[in-house]
């Protein structure tokens, strides 16, 4: 299929979706609204909140508190991720001492550690990132943890064969390998970081995105919460574009990479 | 002439004693500046042979001696080429290439010159910025080679080095390695199941007999001219009487191992 095309069905497919929204809101049909106005408002009304939310100043604030959130999440779980993966990578005794305890911190849903994380850290920030590193840290974990035992023994060998210590092996070849698991998961990661952020917000905080909805819904302002998840969506696709960026720069050695990137 | 390498009775044995044994009491010189080929079926432990000679594997009997020292951990004066690929695909060509010298503490300006200079000398000028998946087969077998002499190593070890390379590729390889060769002579174990490539590179060609406890059985030197190509050297009349000779000794052995399942 042509660009062009795709792309014209791609808009048809969001028309009609607002269109379906707008009848089932707007019009009476028999008698009645399918989708009555309190519970799922209109796509108009959602419209023009968006844009009476953006011309006020709080909802940078309420952005620029959720990325932060999102960003010291990420770097925080990330980092540790990869640092305790390497090492129980080449630790193969301390990996079999704490395979049971990581597998059931792991197994455990994380929301339920939101309350304690508020309980320790208070209402603002650190609580929200706490829970965003308890989520990316295990992704990164697990990666690293795969990538460093998954090295090609061959590449191993030859590397050794070139005369690499175990300093420079760590360096020109387990390093890399790492990271590039480690890149492969940041979509995943990233994502989670945020989910950790809004969630928190959504169950204690005075300000981001997170605390924005669960105020909306607090009153019964379904428009409000559907303006709120609108942007939290439009939030994700720009991290996620920065994502694909990066990774595209980072990964460049990667067959699958350079395929999209000719493409 | 003096021995490069020296396999005195030599057994292999995987998995700890009473585990399979590869290869028995096998015993291979190769002296300075010669190319030798290890040629036998498939699963004879060729490669077996070949690791113990570079120290990746250790003989649970006999010694193995460079250069008449007995050879204890990795074999410093020896370059490997592997029959899978065992570049570093997170490096480019040049890097890939440059890395044995910068391990040794070269200045990264100087490897890369040096490398620049074994891109040319492999013909591969101006690819050095290209990823190996941005390289065809021959080409990642190219930068292997320029890789593993660029540290100018006293031993070449090779195992099956072309073999994944389609017919006439590997008769250029062939070619290739002949040029380098004959420019340095190096001392040579070259592995192979292609009796051919063995006859028209090699100074002898060695016969391993079928595994388990797999051993030389059979040594034949090659008096063919050189300078050689490796291609005409195949409508040699010596070639075929050679090519004769050798293969009715091979084929009990293939045949042993068709018996035996391995294939």
């Amino acid at each position: 299929m042509s660009q062009a095309r795709l792309l014209t069905y791609q808009i048809l497919v969001a028309v009609g979706f607002l269109l379906i929204w707008h009848i089932g809101s707007s019009v009476e049909i028999f008698g009645v609204y399918f989708l009555p106005k309190f519970f799922f408002s209109t796509p108009s009304d959602v419209f023009f909140r968006i844009i009476k939310l953006f011309s006020g100043p709080l909802i940078w604030k309420h952005l620029s508190i959720t990325l932060t959130e999102t960003i010291l999440a990420f770097l925080i779980g990330a980092g540790s991720g990869i640092l305790i993966g390497f090492w129980f990578a080449r630790r193969p005794m301390i990996n079999a001492i704490f395979d049971p305890y990581v597998k059931m911190a792991n197994a455990l849903p994380r929301v339920v550690l939101a309350p304690i994380f508020m309980l320790w850290l208070g209402l603002g920030i650190w609580s929200k990132v706490a829970l965003g590193v308890t989520l990316v840290f295990f992704i990164v974990f697990f990666n690293v943890y795969q990538g460093v035992k998954e090295v090609s023994p061959v590449v191993l060998a030859n590397a050794r064969m070139l005369g690499m210590d175990e300093k420079q092996l760590f360096r020109h070849v387990y390093w890399p390998a790492a990271l590039s698991w480690m890149f492969s998961s940041l979509h995943t990661s990233v994502g989670f970081a945020l989910v950790g952020a809004v969630v928190g917000e959504y169950l204690g905080s005075a300000a981001g995105l997170g605390y924005m909805i669960h105020e909306a819904e607090g009153v019964f302002d379904t428009t409000g919460v559907f303006a709120g998840m609108v942007i939290l969506a439009a939030f994700v696709l720009v991290v996620d574009a920065v994502v694909t960026r990066i990774e595209n720069k980072l990964l460049v050695w990667r067959p699958e990479q350079a395929g999209r990137n000719e493409a | 002439m003096a021995k490069a390498v020296s396999l005195q009775s030599i057994d292999i044995v995987y998995g700890g004693s009473g585990g399979y044994r590869a290869v028995a009491q096998a015993s291979l010189d190769v002296a300075e500046g010669e190319f030798v080929s290890i040629v036998g079926p498939t699963g004879c432990g060729k490669s077996t042979l070949l690791n113990a000679a570079a120290g990746l594997l250790s003989p649970a009997m006999g010694r193995v001696e460079i250069f008449g020292h007995v050879l204890n951990g990795l074999n410093e004066k020896a370059g490997y080429l592997f029959q899978q690929d065992a570049l570093m695909p997170w490096k480019t060509a040049r890097d890939n290439i440059a890395i044995g010298l910068e391990v040794r503490g070269v200045a990264q300006a100087e490897a890369h010159r040096q490398a620049d200079d074994w891109l040319a000398q492999v013909g591969l000028q101006g690819f050095g910025g290209r990823y190996p998946h941005q390289l065809s087969g021959g080409q990642r077998k190219r930068v292997g080679l320029a890789q593993m002499l660029i540290r100018n190593p006293t031993i070449l070890l090779m195992d099956e080095p072309f073999g994944p390379l389609d017919a006439q590729t590997r008769q250029i390889m062939g070619n290739l390695l002949l040029d380098l060769w004959s420019r340095e002579k190096k001392a040579v174990l070259f592995v192979t199941h292609d009796l051919e490539e063995a006859i028209a590179l090699s100074d002898r060609v060695v016969i391993m007999s079928s595994g388990p406890s797999a051993t030389i059985i059979g040594d034949h030197p090659i008096h063919l001219a050189r300078p050689r190509d490796a291609m005409d050297v195949r409508l040699d009349p010596a070639f075929h009487a050679l090519h004769k000779r050798i293969w009715e000794q091979l084929r009990g052995e293939v045949m042993k191992a068709y018996q035996g399942g391995v294939v």
